[in-house]
């Protein structure tokens, strides 16, 4: 069986800024990032959807470290994002001094753009990342 | 199914820049754990290993096969076993499966890391790869990271002001700190306050570097046995009396339980259902406090504590000796050291010897232990509960 929504074409629609995911047709849920089956029942049928790219910030962190190779993204705000269709995905949080985020970003809506990952000799290539700004 | 011991162990110290090699760490502590074992090295049928990344770290993959030749065990199955931080909870568990169903009557497991070796950075990045790769790893993902996430989702969740959840949190590093000064196998052999936490570097808000475990160098090793086979080699066989294990996806994936890992729960629950017990009934706990804020979910996990609960536990002295739930009294994966492979072995190392009542003379045994946990989180992915009993 084939994945109707893989990354390489989640991250090229995202490159556009076009946040894409699957709709359940049994039972309504949305999955976001993709995955073969449905998040919730498990099932196989599913539709590609676009989704709004909006949602609130439900949990971040600052980080003032990073991985070989990306120490010049620090700081780095890294947020989980519930999307208004449900799911949560990750992604960065950006048009905001990272070093004065508090608890009080949490429920603050967003609205989703892009940044390309362009890979290190570990990831098989590049790879778009949603990267949040505040919706106003 | 068969009832299922285990025999003698080794334990190196834990410890940065080990300057001897994966296969003679594991290796050494392997002959420790054969020769308390009342063994020779020709009776071990199979052997089970932990080894994350020796690859990255050594250049080297397959310790399993070369350090069975290394000490002897000629031509023994060995398999390695990779499941990020869990990695030696898989293996043990593993092993315990292959001697209850009867297959083998005495199965090796050992585990082994050198993580030091690679230096911080590419350590972060390796590690980091227990992340999902292309979904989550782009924006920055590291351990760090998603454990400082679960802790703003924690105070949101359960309505605790960030200051106190940092006080909670530094309350766990300080408990493991004191314990691991009574460990002679700890990484770290330093008393430290609420203070030192809560001044020490920000790794990744709000997650300060006192507030997360060390990368670590070492090994250990222990012997499973039939029962059978352990009343004629020893006279204080530990039993596996529970197992559990259990897997889940990607962090954002698992939203409708954060900050509770779910898997957990399920591995728990396992556990304690096949044990017979529930968690009132364990006496020690071992379990993962990869960051402080990781230990507080454990221990809710495990069902100690309500959930919201825990930090305030640590703080009222409930994990200690003499506690309610004694936990890490080896100090932690904090304190202790955390070399990855090598972690799950060393939890049930401890356990064991918790329960034959050999921690007295280390001025950290919790009297008339009967029942210990062990509980292993490998990246966002990986619960592994086992329970050991002392009859």
């Amino acid at each position: 069986m084939e994945y109707k929504l893989t990354f390489k074409d989640y991250s090229k629609a995202l490159k556009k800024d076009k946040l894409m995911g699957l709709k359940c047709n049994d039972c309504g849920n949305v999955t976001c990032p993709p995955m073969m089956v449905c998040h919730a029942c498990a099932g196989t049928n599913q539709e590609v959807i676009e989704l709004a790219g909006t949602g609130k910030i439900v949990t971040f962190t600052t980080s003032y470290i990073n991985s070989e190779g990306r120490e010049g993204e620090i700081p780095i705000t890294i947020v989980m994002v519930e999307l208004d269709e449900g799911p949560w995905i990750m992604g960065n949080l950006i048009d905001i001094d990272p070093r004065t985020i508090g608890m009080d970003i949490i429920g603050k809506r967003v609205r989703l753009g892009h940044k390309v990952f362009p890979g290190d000799k570990y990831s098989a290539g590049d790879a778009a990342r949603p990267v949040f700004s505040f919706a106003v | 199914m068969r009832r299922v011991a285990v025999l003698g162990g080794g334990h190196s110290k834990f410890c940065f820049n080990s300057p001897k090699t994966s296969v003679e760490m594991l290796s050494e502590v392997a002959m420790d754990a054969i020769i308390e074992s009342n063994l020779k090295p020709q009776d071990i049928q199979a052997i089970n290993v932990g080894n994350v990344l020796g690859d990255f770290s050594e250049g080297q993959g397959m310790v399993q096969s070369f350090f069975a030749n290394d000490i002897g065990c000629f031509n023994v199955p060995a398999s390695r076993f990779e499941g990020a931080c869990a990695s030696g909870s898989l293996a043990l568990r593993d092993a315990f499966i292959w001697v209850a169903s009867g297959y083998y009557d005495i199965v090796m497991v050992g585990g082994v890391e050198r993580a030091t070796a690679m230096g911080t950075a590419l350590a972060t990045r390796t590690f980091a790869m227990f992340g999902d790769s292309r979904y989550e790893f782009p924006a920055g993902f590291t351990f760090p990271a998603a454990f400082a996430l679960l802790a703003h989702l924690y105070a949101d969740r359960y309505r605790i002001p960030l200051e106190r959840l940092k006080e909670q949190m530094a309350a766990v590093s300080v408990q493991s700190h004191e314990y691991g000064m009574k460990n002679p196998n700890a990484q770290i052999h330093k008393l430290i306050s609420k203070e030192d936490v809560l001044n020490s570097f920000m790794v990744t808000t709000p997650i300060q570097l006192q507030d997360a475990c060390p990368f670590s160098d070492g090994a250990a090793a222990i012997i499973l046995a039939s029962e059978d086979v352990a009343k004629k080699l020893t006279d204080k066989p530990v039993y596996i009396k529970g197992i559990g294990q259990s897997s889940s996806g990607k962090l954002s994936s698992q939203y409708k339980f954060l900050p509770r890992l779910r898997a957990r729960e399920l591995a728990s629950e396992q556990a304690y259902k096949m044990a017979g017990l529930t968690p009132n009934d364990i006496d020690v706990c071992e379990l993962h406090d990869c960051f402080s804020i990781a230990a507080i979910i454990a221990a809710e996990g495990l069902g100690f504590f309500e959930f919201g609960k825990a930090g305030e536990a640590w703080e009222k002295g409930e994990t200690r000796l003499g506690g309610k739930i004694p936990i890490n009294i080896s100090g932690g994966l904090k304190a202790k050291g955390h070399p990855i492979g090598a972690t799950g072995i060393s939890q049930a190392y401890e356990l064991t010897r918790q329960l034959r009542g050999l921690m007295v003379d280390q001025g950290r045994q919790v009297d008339g232990a009967r029942y210990g946990l062990m509980d292993t989180l490998g990246g966002d992915g990986v619960l592994v509960s086992i329970i050991f009993a002392a009859e």
